[in-house]
């Protein structure tokens, strides 16, 4: 399956990366790997792009890691429809300190305008 | 997520508790501060455990009594104040508040058996009267916009909209003024405060 998984240096973006890099290497998934902006993010895009790569190389998979500039929701739509990706995976969503789930604003945009499947990692 | 809003006006002052009432089904409540006692605790894992599910919000209660004693474990730690609603020795409902930063992030739970009986409202009130009297300054909570009930006993609490913009409205109150007195709390217009349905 052709993949886009984008994440943006939050926690549950990591554990969204790793998990889809785990399942290609299983599945044999075509992956891109965007690294988006994400202003929530408090790490830097670079570093994120550079654990993206340390992942897809650990799984020992062959997959692109792309940076994508601009808002992060409506690009990776653009990029999901104009390369025909069939699922675009994200990260589940931030935990408060009361253990309540909020999803990320790139997720709720991607999930209400996607034409793909979008998944969400828990 | 740090940079949330709060009201500038400090809430009215708020009951502390214990309080006692009668419900609107005629059942004495009383409203305690969680005692830190094993009784208390396995009460609320016991309401817990009961809750039903489609009453969850975001996540939370978990379900299944293992991650019900985990959750239970963070939130009733030391740094946090926690209120119980008493029905003879059957826990009726649970408010909390959690720190996070220089504020609290506030949940309430009424088990289904006691909703509709006017006990959250006592509930909240009782547990902010319990933080305020601890000095607590500012809180906040989050709440699924179509829960109609919950966004209008807010406001009616004091609570104003900070965020309207996701999937859940953020909420915030004001219960003591700042140590430091910030000044730039300016602004706090409110934005999405047409959820004026509900009882």
């Amino acid at each position: 399956m052709k993949v886009l998984c984008g994440i943006g240096g939050s926690d549950d973006s990591f554990r969204a990366l790793d998990r889809t890099v785990e399942r290609a290497a299983v599945a044999n998934d075509d992956l891109t790997v965007a690294v988006v902006d994400n202003e929530d993010s408090s790490v830097a895009p670079d570093d994120v792009m550079e654990r993206a790569r340390e992942a897809v190389a650990d799984a020992g998979i062959d997959a692109e890691v792309r940076r994508v500039e601009g808002d992060p929701g409506s690009r990776l739509i653009e990029i999901a429809e104009r390369e025909a990706f069939e699922e675009i995976v994200l990260g589940g969503g931030h935990t408060s300190p009361m253990g309540k789930i909020t999803i990320g604003s790139i997720a709720e945009f991607v999930l209400l305008n996607a034409k793909t499947t979008v998944t969400l990692v828990r | 997520m740090s940079d949330r809003r709060y009201p500038d006006a400090v809430a009215d002052a708020f009951p502390v508790p214990p309080t006692e009432f009668t419900d609107r089904e005629d059942r004495t409540v009383e409203i305690r501060p969680y005692d830190g006692g094993e009784a208390g605790y396995e009460s609320l894992v016991g309401m817990y455990d009961d809750f039903d599910p489609s009453d969850r919000a975001q996540g939370i209660p978990p379900g299944g009594e293992k991650r019900i004693r985990e959750w239970l474990d963070a939130i009733l730690a030391g740094d946090c104040h926690n209120v119980i609603a008493w029905c003879g020795d059957e826990v009726a409902g649970h408010a909390t508040l959690v720190p996070d930063g220089d504020a609290y992030e506030l949940a309430i739970f009424v088990h289904q058996e006691y909703q509709r009986a006017g006990i959250g409202t006592h509930l909240i009130r009782g547990l902010l009267g319990h933080g305020q009297a601890a000095g607590v300054e500012k809180v906040w909570l989050t709440v699924e916009r179509w829960n109609r009930a919950a966004v209008s006993l807010y406001k009616k609490i004091g609570f104003e909209t900070s965020d309207a913009e996701s999937f859940e409205l953020e909420m915030g109150l004001r219960l003591n003024a700042d140590a430091d007195d910030e000044d730039d709390e300016a602004g706090d217009s409110g934005a999405g405060d047409d959820d004026t349905g509900g009882e």
